[in-house]
């Protein structure tokens, strides 16, 4: 019974393949594998939505959207109608093919990434045996279609915007990834399939996921604030800036193309989350023995959840960067982190099991961390300013 | 010293705590979901002018002689008074001109309460209505004295004190009339003496 509803949608599969043809499996095998993401994660982002401007509602102490049927839950169904029916606007000066072009790659590129993501137990859509590498790779286009829309729109604000997007998921993709690495060195494998296999395990009531250890803890932190930056989610969204740029690279798209662009973003947020589960939170495993009869897809959505509530707790409490501040965190404190935990997960793979390693492997993390902070916090010096030409 | 990250953290609280919050207790949602819900109006609240009137004809009542002054004091301009040819016994008995019309354009009125300060015969005062608004630009923004004109009772009922003080006084000034009156027969039609705000 348990396991019947484990697998309940790779039965379902099998059972729909069996009458198809042999020479059309393969079609048909990926389209059913495609056609659910290509509904869960949009129907998760109209939740998303709703959740985040109730929970940011709440947090700013008033109701959220509560007009749209009872406590406001129709809401993203008033939205979509509403971009829906808006005027498509492209501008004179707008190259029209980049223009449209733009967010379509945006959403192909947000959705291609699921690919990889095991949502439960023998529920991925493709086991590459370089699962993260593609993650990476194909997720990184995201930025050429950011620079697309900004280029394309031809505003100033537009460009302005994919600038400080390009710099900022430039800067902020090297720690995203240098901290994923640690995930791979200790398992040994770019497969996300095998990397959930690895935090199978219990001591206890304890799971074996990466981020009960030092570095894993680390990396998950880093990785999630790396995976915000990417997202362009606040407290680094700079690149839309409402207060500045007013929505950065995508002001001059309207009606549906705008709703695209918020789409991709947040397909962006799911997938980068679902990776920090895989890498660090144990995949689709449940967090203790005794909790193992729940459905593992359950598990992975419940963690999909719990990480997004986090991400918007973080946008209701922090304030935005400013462009000097975001590029010294990244390379003054993100990157020398991510290289210091990389050291660390060495080590931990190197040395023998025991309290030693434990300790090692901490205090690799703990003084670096301490002694860079510090370092954010000294104020820059302030001087007299003198001209050379000038009275 | 100070961590790192330790003031993410006591944001992150302070946040939670709202949330939570917000849940438990009302003082915190001071938010009110207007059109079901809405504020007792405050009793100084002031949104535009009416004509007070008397008795139960809403016209014949009306308290106002057409002195104009309102018209002259009024900053944005925005009364129009027209003074009747003929005249009609006000409350203290004395005969008086009355407006033959009377209209305020609202969607210039600046709310001020400047008319209601200078009218010398309680004639003006500020209504607390601030649903006004209209379908149409232009229509139902320039209102006459039929659609200005608000009883005594209601204004007693919206400011209280504020009408409690203008009985009184109007009470004093048409007793004082009527001793003069009875006293030395003088001629009437003497203009009471304005108010000074209080």
């Amino acid at each position: 019974m348990i396991d019947a509803l484990d697998q309940i949608f790779v039965a379902a599969k099998h059972r729909l393949m069996e009458p198809v043809p042999s020479r059309w499996q393969p079609l048909v095998s990926a389209l059913l594998s495609i056609v659910p993401l290509l509904m869960v994660f949009p129907g998760l982002f109209a939740l998303t939505t709703l959740l985040e401007r109730k929970g940011l509602g709440r947090i700013q102490n008033r109701h959220g959207p509560n007009r749209v049927g009872p406590w406001g839950v129709l809401q993203p169904v008033a939205d979509g109608l509403k971009t829906l029916t808006k005027e498509n606007v492209v501008p004179r000066g707008a190259a029209p093919f980049i223009h449209f072009l733009a967010p379509v790659v945006l959403v192909i590129v947000s959705f291609l990434v699921y690919a990889v993501l095991p949502l439960g137990r023998n529920m991925v859509a493709v086991d590459l045996d370089a699962g993260v590498l593609f993650f990476f790779a194909v997720g990184t286009a995201a930025e050429l279609a950011v620079f697309m829309a900004g280029w394309a729109s031809r505003n100033k604000y537009s460009l302005l915007g994919a600038m400080r997007a390009i710099a900022q998921m430039i800067s902020y993709e090297i720690p995203l990834i240098l901290s994923a690495v640690t995930v791979v060195m200790v398992t040994g494998s770019l497969s996300t399939v095998r990397i959930v296999e690895a935090q199978a395990e219990y001591t206890g009531w304890i799971p074996h996921w990466f981020v009960m250890q030092p570095w894993g803890l680390a990396g998950f932190i880093l990785f999630l604030i790396s995976a915000t930056a990417e997202s362009n989610r606040s407290p680094f969204d700079l690149p839309e800036g409402e207060s500045e740029i007013i929505a950065g690279y995508y002001i001059e798209y309207s009606g549906f193309k705008f709703a695209l662009f918020f789409l991709a973003e947040y397909l962006g947020l799911f997938a980068v989350s679902g990776m920090a589960i895989t890498l660090f939170l144990g995949g689709w495993h449940a967090p203790a023995p005794w909790l193992e009869f729940i459905p593992s897809w359950a598990c992975f959505f419940v963690k999909l959840l719990a990480l997004i509530a986090l991400f918007i707790w973080g946008r209701g409490t922090l304030p935005r960067f400013r462009q000097d501040q975001l590029m010294e965190f990244s390379w003054k404190f993100m990157i020398p982190m991510a290289l210091v935990n990389l050291v660390s997960a060495a080590l931990w793979q190197l040395m023998d099991c025991g309290p030693e390693r434990w300790l090692v492997s901490f205090l690799l993390i703990a003084t670096p961390y301490l002694l860079l902070g510090r370092s954010l916090f000294e104020r820059n010096q302030f001087f007299k300013r003198t001209y050379r030409f000038a009275g | 010293m100070s961590l790192l990250g330790g003031g993410i953290l006591k944001g992150m609280f302070e946040t939670a705590r709202n949330f939570f919050g917000s849940y438990v207790s009302a003082q915190r949602l001071t938010t009110v979901p207007y059109p079901e819900e809405r504020i007792p109006a405050k009793a100084n609240a002031r949104q535009f002018p009416f004509l007070v009137y008397d008795g139960d004809d809403s016209q014949a009542g009306l308290r106002c002689v057409a002195c104009q002054i309102c018209e002259k004091e009024c900053p944005p301009k925005c009364i129009s008074i027209i003074k009747s040819r003929d005249k009609r016994q006000d409350y203290k008995g004395q005969s008086q001109f009355y407006p033959a019309t009377f209209d305020i354009d609202i969607s210039v009125c600046m709310s001020c309460q400047i008319c209601a300060e200078v009218c010398p015969f309680e004639a003006i005062k500020m209504d607390v209505e601030y649903e006004l608004s209209t379908p149409d630009r232009f229509g139902g923004l320039w209102l006459h004295k039929a659609q200005l004109a608000r009883s005594s009772r209601y204004y007693r009922q919206i400011h209280p004190q504020a009408a409690a003080d203008s009985d009184g006084f109007m009470a004093a000034e048409s007793s004082k009339a009527r001793a003069r009156v009875g006293a030395s027969a003088a001629p009437v039609g003497l203009a009471p003496q304005p108010r000074h705000a209080e």
